[in-house]
């Protein structure tokens, strides 16, 4: 595989896309919360908005459990896919130990040819394990689930006439396996914790790595990076064929001060909520420094952090969460103009390689 | 601001009568505290497999979301085997590593013999920093002499438990405004 298949283009510089967890909590500024259909539109209409200011991507998460309204992610995905033109369409993450991947893949396969090829998937194994009780799974299973259906995955994915046989899940003998997405195979890349022993797991799968960062010092980050691409090559390898891609909190007002005041109580409250416990505001406040991946600031010193970490990370793709814990949709919408306006053109200007 | 006591064995009962003193002396001294005992012995914990406190069933969730919802903590423990008790042990294995943050925690010890004066220190307190708690560092430790038919029969434990829970009120009130005064010296 090349950056080729996996539909990246280092000549246009640093993909910037946007993701959302498709988390449903009230605006800890007003209390209130919007309804869950308005939520799910505004994630729609938060795609639109994107791509028409150049954003590369948007991507959705799924969560089962309360507090959320994206469980069924990839039926959103597809109502993106239907309203956008452009931009690549991804999962942030899907969780794959509590599917089955043969419904996966043809879900995804089906929003490839619904967009023509813009689909992608990111297989992760869920930070909230709510879900396999849910679903019917054994969380003992949690490492052994994920890794054989991300194996069937990928095997569908390389080839049409699938026989396999595994674990948890009954044999496929001859199976055919549609429909085929619309450029031949589909970009699946594997999400990833902040840890070297989480990042090494995609190198063992020989597929690219999406990393989560909340917050903190970039050169923690970059040590699963460098681990990820180490542990590919003495695998045989070439890292230089793996794209690299990052996830964080992003926010952009006009001044720094504003984009602190604004963002944090969305961040505390929800994570409350979301992950039992707030973020620290002193963690919060670390986040200003250059070298603190979160980019929540003014345009120009994000621009200088984004910039900053592609120095680090070397990494291909960089998707933002702008929209956690009930940011109302007039600050989505102006944190799309900032980055269409003043982020992207720097960012693009500066990472393209020609 | 609410106190959550921990008495946390499952077994005999010197723990217990402990803790029954402390809440009577709090709700004696300090009657706006909110104070809720768990003892460990009336609930059926499983033990922790990996999962999110707050997606556990039953008694797990009922503890776990007590103990995360204290502003103080005053953990309970007899000494098993040279250590805590598991029962107590997996209390803390239910919560999030950082679980403590922005919580006083301060300890009460019953043994049976004083050889066990230091294993709060050596044991319960590296527990307790690191899931980031600010702990009171003077702890109680009373013998089973002190006992007897359920009851403290010397003086002095009592006296020691008042001082016990002014220290560790005078720590909450303290670190609640050191808490105040850093998160007003941001300018968000």
């Amino acid at each position: 595989m090349t950056f080729e298949d996996y539909r990246i283009d280092s000549s246009n510089g640093l993909e910037f896309g946007l993701y959302t967890l498709g988390d449903h909590l009230a605006n800890p500024h007003t209390d209130k919360r919007i309804p869950a259909h308005q939520r799910l539109e505004e994630i729609i209409e938060m795609a639109k908005l994107a791509e028409e200011a150049g954003i590369d991507l948007i991507s959705v998460g799924e969560s089962h459990q309360e507090h959320f309204t994206t469980q069924a992610h990839s039926v959103v995905l597809s109502a993106i896919a239907q309203a956008t033109e452009k931009m690549k369409v991804s999962s942030s993450s899907t969780i794959l130990s509590t599917s089955d991947p043969v419904r996966v893949f043809e879900d995804f396969a089906t929003i490839d040819l619904l967009s023509k090829g813009r689909a992608e998937i990111v297989a992760g194994r869920a930070s909230r394990v709510g879900l396999f009780e849910l679903l019917g799974y054994d969380l003992r299973d949690y490492e052994e689930l994920f890794e054989e259906k991300f194996e069937l995955l990928l095997k569908i994915n390389q080839q049409e006439i699938v026989s396999w046989e595994g674990e948890f899940r009954k044999p496929l003998v001859d199976a055919h396996i549609l429909p085929r997405p619309y450029s031949g195979q589909l970009p699946i890349w594997r999400a990833v914790g902040g840890t070297p022993a989480s990042a090494i797991k995609a190198a063992y799968q020989g597929v690219p790595m999406y990393q989560a960062m909340l917050g903190g010092p970039a050169s923690v980050f970059k040590r699963p990076i460098d681990a990820y691409r180490d542990t590919l090559d003495s695998l045989g390898y070439n890292s230089e064929e793996f794209p690299v891609a990052t996830a964080g909190f992003f926010y952009a007002a006009e001044t720094t001060q504003q984009a602190l005041k604004e963002y944090y109580p969305h961040i505390n409250e929800g994570m409350k909520l979301t992950n039992g416990r707030g973020f620290p505001k002193q963690a919060f406040a670390q986040g200003r420094h250059r070298g603190n991946v979160m980019n929540v600031g003014s345009p120009q010193e994000i621009v200088e952090k984004i910039l900053y970490q592609h120095e680090q990370f070397n990494h291909q793709r960089y998707i933002a969460q702008m929209d956690f814990g009930g940011v109302p949709f007039d600050k989505i919408m102006k944190n799309i103009e900032l980055i269409g306006e003043k982020i992207l053109p720097e960012v693009k200007k500066y990472t393209a390689q020609k | 601001m609410s106190t959550v006591l921990i008495s946390g064995s499952k077994v005999g009962s010197k723990t217990r009568t402990a803790m029954e003193a402390v809440r009577k002396t709090i709700e004696t001294n300090y009657p706006d505290e909110e104070v809720t005992l768990l003892d460990l012995s009336e609930f059926d914990l499983v033990f922790s497999d990996g999962r999110d406190y707050r997606e556990y069933k039953g008694d797990t969730k009922i503890v776990t979301e007590a103990v995360m919802a204290a502003d103080t903590l005053i953990i309970g423990t007899p000494i098993f085997q040279a250590s805590i008790p598991g029962s107590l042990k997996n209390v803390f294995d239910l919560l999030p590593q950082d679980g403590l943050r922005e919580k006083v925690a301060s300890i009460v010890v019953t043994a049976g013999s004083v050889k066990h004066f230091l294993i709060a220190e050596t044991q319960l307190k590296p527990i307790l920093s690191y899931m980031k708690a600010q702990i009171v560092q003077d702890y109680l430790f009373i013998e089973e002499k002190d006992f007897f038919r359920k009851e403290i029969v010397n003086d002095d434990v009592h006296f020691r438990i008042e001082r016990l829970i002014e220290n560790t009120y005078l720590l909450s009130g303290t670190y609640k405004k050191m808490l105040q005064e850093t998160e007003d010296a941001y300018d968000f």
